[in-house]
């Protein structure tokens, strides 16, 4: 079990979980978001291998309408 | 020369025939979004970067969507951001959702009441953006010296506002405005404050190269008129501009021969 933060709310993962797969699980595969893990942004290219960590504070942002 | 027909507005290499930008912010749905934004004839458009939605409304439509990059152009904003590192922040993460995208908009807010700009935060945001690679249209305060300061600096284009984002107010101060038209050596960008078509052509006629709006569309009782209202405006304006007004006088000239009256 990992349990990571993801938008500020908390959340436990079975894991080992990649980035890609959690993304799968949260219905945002090929969505257009930005990735980062403890403030640093990981590359789409990488998120297929790059494997959480229990206590991760995960970022995923997306566009909304602004001015 | 009829009409301002080969005019084209440049920002970082790229050819523009519109001049007016506009905002995705405050609309009913991304329906009237899309419709307003059509009207309007935009060519570069904002965007807000924010959390993205998990889960929470399942099937919500994007405005990435809605307005694909393959027909706009856009331009990531930093709205909401108060310190520098946000801002930095915020810009490196739209640079990756957009692909290596390297347009952004810079804002840094200093307070909650004026949403004026933050200049020595904004300063610090652009310094660090410039040197990264990305192509910075500034938004600032309506001060010249700060202006030829963020264009030496680097920055693509330089956005004063023209009264406080939102306030639909109307160019304040119409002599600095100008004075910054003046010393300009990157495209002059009014943002913030326009209220409606005139405020847009005013700005126009003052010799900005471009006027950036979102409320003064989004918050009108009818917003995609008003969107093909600025559309006009700031044509008009700009041609108004390319014209050259005749100048002011105190007193009355008229205007039909005052030979050949009937006695």
């Amino acid at each position: 079990m990992l349990e990571v933060i993801i938008n500020g709310k908390s959340r436990s993962l079975t894991g080992p979980v990649r980035i890609s797969q959690l993304i799968q699980e949260m219905d945002l595969l090929d969505k257009r978001i930005a990735v980062e893990i403890n403030g640093e942004i990981v590359p789409a290219s990488q998120h297929s291998t790059y494997q959480l960590s229990d206590g991760d504070r995960i970022e995923i942002v997306g566009a909304i309408g602004g001015g | 020369m009829t009409e301002s027909s080969n005019d084209p507005l440049v920002i970082a290499g790229v050819e523009y025939t519109s001049r007016l930008l506009v905002g995705t912010g405050k609309y009913k749905d991304m329906d009237e979004t899309r419709q307003a934004i059509e009207a309007s004839g935009a060519e570069i458009i904002t965007i807000a970067i924010r959390r993205t939605n998990i889960g929470q409304n399942p099937g919500e439509e994007n405005i990435l969507d809605v307005l694909p990059p393959e027909k706009y152009t856009i331009l990531p904003n930093t709205a909401g951001c108060y310190t520098a590192k946000d801002a930095v922040r915020t810009c490196m993460l739209a640079r990756e959702l957009l692909d290596g995208h390297q347009l952004c908009k810079l804002e840094v807010l200093g307070d909650e009441k004026t949403l004026y700009p933050d200049m020595p935060a904004t300063m610090d945001a652009a310094e660090i953006l410039v040197k990264d690679g990305f192509q910075v249209m500034v938004y600032m305060n309506d001060d010249p010296i700060l202006a030829k300061r963020l264009a030496e600096m680097g920055c693509v284009a330089v956005m004063p506002l023209a009264a406080p984002i939102g306030s639909g107010l109307g160019v304040r101060n119409p002599h600095n405005i100008r004075f910054i038209v003046e010393e300009a050596t990157v495209p002059i960008l009014v943002d913030a404050g326009v209220g409606t078509a005139s405020d847009a052509a005013v700005a126009m006629e003052l010799g900005v190269d471009g006027v950036l709006m979102n409320t003064a569309i989004a918050a009108a009782n009818n917003p995609v008129l008003m969107a093909a209202a600025m559309n006009k405006a700031v044509k008009a304006g700009r041609e108004a501009w390319l014209a050259g007004r005749m100048p002011r006088k105190a007193y009355a000239s008229a205007s039909s021969p005052e030979t050949g009256l009937i006695d």
